[in-house]
């Protein structure tokens, strides 16, 4: 699945009514394609892994009868093909099955642990977005000079360190040391399940209740997590965004702008900036994805219950269900994130309308 | 520029001093806060939980008929919701006679009917740990007759043999004989599971806690039961949080955000010991660390090569390096503790004596081996170490680290050379770990006894098959545990299995926490004792 812009045709066609269902009837089988396509590999993936399914369920000290007994109820005696399709049967209904480690059905798991990723993963992207695109920006206009230097070596940085270190790093000095921020975990345990879950975003369901303490402590639980995503998010996107603007800076019609006399803050901020901000899009776009899928050692450090732990957890421990329920939520979040860009593109630039 | 980095650095200083305030800086009074690792909880019911965690949760939500006391775990099993017991003469009918006046969480007293309830579904529901109590002879067609409840306070078990008294009791101590509410269980009935499906995510017993709230693989809380029959918790609720990485564990416990912090690394618990407001806990559990050789792999069933696999292993060396304070060296099957221990440790680390036996064996220089383990770091870094020294003897080793699960199919199935792995004990009677690395009654492949160690290492042993199935029928306490001792030092000298540790908990807790009880090797942790 690709996050890079495909608007063809004429100009305005897409608004037309007959032009707007054939792409949605376009959209819907390209969806339904790539997830059974995803489906099926996840789910062979699975079947092929030298993982045992029943042992996860049943354990170690199973006698040879409890295991058969149920490997016989988790049809794993079918075909393969009868395996997928019954699956695909239950999926289609609306029915993920329930997930063996935590005996629940995997559809209210993704929705208790997605929101958590979808929390930080957006406040990492919008501190990587508004600090990341700036110093891109500034770096390409010093280009050679101090402020490029600074910029590429934080951006090095960023890229280099793993984020366990880092995020320990994080906790240990602004948690540990100078307490300006709270420890691992969502929220203080106390605070646990006071503001009704509405979104399962806990900065959100806090505001919706009209609790600021909540908010508060929410706040100083994912500021340091977020921080250290959004570090390697912004190395990122400050890194594309000076060799976008590098490439503008050198176009003609930055100089004639020059040479009209335009301020430097309207040639770049406006002109080159706003000139960068199509391929800029699909790049946030494919951190911000990245960034959904759930950072597993991101939320191991900080006790961060999101999807990446869930997924991974779930694979190790042969736990399908809940892999394939996962591995649908990430598809769906490609897809929208697709699109989103796709609508983004259409803001951003006249020619894709 | 500078205009735009000074608003930043401005911007994210206010953000980092608003939201500096929210930390606490210590736990309530009547509020205990633990740090642990609890993605291991599969099962909330006492049919089928098997898990260290699911064990911890429900030893503090349910009771046992028979249960050990925390405060002298060593006195072995004590009237818990059975007051006294009566066995008849030929051993295998058991009557108990019920605790009187003690109330479920619910609300519904409790009788023998729940105790009846109780034991019968977990036979019925066929769930792995079901198998400690089939092996008394209960099955799905005998167990309305083999356990019943003849009055509201009386319960009679009748096993198909006799067995030792303690072997029976000190099973119904083990989790799943914790005692359900039946009349909570079947208002949640559903096509006739005993309230199972329920049961999995909620509890519904007698015990010092009753479950407000589990989140897998993120935190459970337990609230007080007021009217608890033994004594008022002094912890009115209980937060247990899912922290698994160690740093991230001793950070919260320093700063007192947490009251204990269970799952320390040797690095992390030097770090605490100097800290003057914790203290470090430390408790001999059950799990045996070992490493077998299968028996159908030639020249691994040569008894020299096995003893001489024996003599090349740093036992000490490893428990003073990468295990420092949380394995000590252990060298028979049965954990410390438990009834009929043996404390000789006959193997040291002897290259020469190990490469004379491989030699005597005509097989100097010539063994290569693969040992699978599991592939986390503890248990790596011990292969390692055995690679090594393994090496100096002349034994070619191939390590493959793979993750539980992936191991354990190949071991069911017979097919490794040599597993390094761990073994806890199902339940505090000797004969749990007897019945799985010294108890073989058919070596067949057919047989596909996959529970039992020496079956999975294709071990025939005839003569203590016999010995173990007598010790598990001896009723004098004091002769039962000399021939476990018995069994051990044979077991020591011939068996394909190098014993090599058994696992000491270390535990982070703050100072003016006091009477946390972590098990020992018999049982699990204990809240309800807890005061501050």
């Amino acid at each position: 699945m690709s996050l890079t812009g495909s608007t063809s045709g004429g100009r305005r066609a897409w608004l037309s009514s007959r032009s707007g269902v054939l792409k949605g009837g376009r959209l819907l089988i390209s969806l339904a394609v790539t997830m059974l396509g995803l489906l099926l590999i996840t789910f062979l993936i699975g079947r092929v892994m030298p993982i045992d399914p029943v042992l996860a369920v049943v354990g170690e000290r199973a006698t040879n009868e409890v295991y058969e007994a149920t490997r016989a109820s988790m049809g794993l005696d079918d075909p393969l093909i009868i395996q997928f399709l019954n699956y695909i049967g239950e999926v289609v209904t609306g029915d993920f099955g329930n997930s063996l480690l935590t005996s629940r059905p995997v559809i209210d798991d993704i929705a208790r642990v997605f929101p958590a990723t979808l929390e930080l993963a957006s406040v990492a992207t919008l501190l990587g977005v508004f600090i990341g695109v700036p110093a891109g920006v500034i770096a390409a206009v010093n280009a050679g000079r101090w402020p490029d230097h600074i910029v590429r070596l934080l951006g090095l940085f960023g890229y280099s360190m793993p984020v366990f270190w880092l995020g320990l790093m994080g906790l240990m000095i602004f948690y540990g040391k100078l307490d300006w921020v709270a420890g691992p975990g969502r929220l203080d345990i106390f605070f646990d399940d006071v503001v009704p879950q509405v979104t399962g975003v806990i900065l959100i369901d806090s505001l919706l209740a009209g609790n600021t303490e909540v908010f508060a402590n929410a706040l100083s639980h994912i500021i340091l997590p977020a921080s250290v995503l959004g570090y390697y998010s912004l190395a990122y996107i400050s890194r594309m965004t000076r060799s976008f603007m590098l490439e503008q800076l050198a176009q003609e019609y930055v100089t004639t702008a020059r040479v009209k006399g335009l301020s430097e803050w309207m040639v770049i901020w406006r002109h080159a900036l706003g000139n960068v901000m199509v391929p800029l899009i699909t790049v946030i776009a494919l951190s911000y994805a990245n960034l959904l899928e759930g950072s597993v050692l991101t939320e191991i450090v900080f006790a961060w219950p999101g999807i990446g732990f869930y997924i991974t957890n779930a694979l190790l421990s042969a736990d399908m269900n809940a892999v394939l329920g996962g591995t649908v939520m990430v598809g769906l979040v490609f897809v929208g994130l697709n699109l989103l860009s796709d609508l983004l593109y259409r803001v951003f630039d006249p020619r894709a309308r | 520029m500078t205009k735009f980095t000074s608003a930043f650095a401005a911007g994210m200083l206010a953000a980092v001093a608003m939201t500096s305030t929210a930390a606490l800086a210590a736990t309530p009074k009547d509020t205990l806060v633990i740090a642990t690792s609890i993605d291991d909880i599969v099962s909330l019911d006492p049919a089928e939980a098997f898990e260290f965690s699911g064990g911890d949760l429900l030893q503090n939500t349910y009771d046992h008929l028979v249960e050990f006391d925390p405060k002298n775990l060593s006195a072995g099993y004590q009237p818990g919701l059975a007051t006294s017991w009566s066995v008849s003469e030929d051993g295998k009918t058991f009557t108990l006679k019920m605790r009187e006046g003690v109330k479920f969480q619910s609300g519904n007293p409790f009788t023998a009917a729940d105790a009846e309830f109780t034991l019968r579904r977990a036979v019925l529901l066929q769930k792995t740990p079901s198998f400690i109590l089939t092996q008394f002879g209960f099955t799905k067609d005998n167990v309305n007759e083999t356990i019943k409840a003849t009055d509201a306070s009386t319960l009679v078990i009748v096993t198909d043999k006799k067995y030792a008294q303690s072997f029976v009791l000190n099973c119904l101590s083990a989790t799943i004989g914790s005692i359900v509410d039946k009349k909570t269980a079947l208002e949640h009935e559903k096509d006739g599971d005993f309230g199972y499906e329920w049961l999995k995510t909620n509890t519904a017993g007698t015990g010092a806690y009753s479950l407000k709230a589990w989140k897998p693989n993120e935190s459970y809380v337990l609230e007080a039961n007021e009217g608890y029959w033994r004594a008022k918790p002094a912890m009115k609720r209980v937060f247990v949080r899912h922290i698994s990485e160690s740093a991230s564990q001793r950070l919260l416990l320093e700063k007192g955000d947490i009251d204990v912090a269970r799952n320390l690394s040797p690095e992390d618990i030097a770090a605490v010991s100097s800290n003057a407001d914790i203290k470090v806990a430390e408790d001999l559990r059950g799990r045996i660390m070992y490493m077998a050789l299968n028996q159908k792999k030639a020249p691994l069933n040569d008894p020299k090569v096995i003893e001489a696999f024996k003599w090349a292993i740093d036992y000490k060396g490893m428990t003073d390096t990468i295990l420092r304070g949380q394995y000590t060296v252990h060298q028979a099957f049965l954990p410390l503790t438990y009834l009929g221990e043996l404390k000789d440790k006959p193997y040291t680390l002897d290259i020469a004596k190990a490469k004379a036996l491989l030699a005597e064996a005509g097989h100097a220089n010539d063994i290569a081996v693969k040992i699978n383990h599991r592939n986390d770091p503890q248990t790596m870094a011990i292969a390692q170490a055995i690679q090594g020294t393994l090496t100096q003897a002349g034994i070619k080793v191939e390590l493959t680290a793979m993750t539980g699960k992936q191991s354990l199919g190949e071991y069911r199935a017979r097919e490794h050379d040599i597993y390094l792995g761990a073994w806890g004990p199902d339940y505090p009677d000797p004969h749990t770990n007897a019945d799985t690395f010294a108890h073989n009654p058919n070596n067949t492949d057919e047989a596909k006894l996959t529970g039992k160690l020496a079956w999975r290492n294709a071990w025939d042993i005839p003569e203590m098959t016999k010995a173990t199935a007598a010790a598990v029928e001896e009723s004098e306490t004091a002769k039962r545990a000399e021939m476990y001792r018995a069994i051990q030092v044979e077991h020591q000298k011939t068996s394909p299995f190098a014993m090599l540790f058994q696992k000491i908990e270390q535990t982070g807790v703050r100072k003016g926490v006091e009477g946390l009880v972590t098990g020992s090797a018999i049982s699990s942790v204990y809240y309800w004792t807890v005061t501050k």
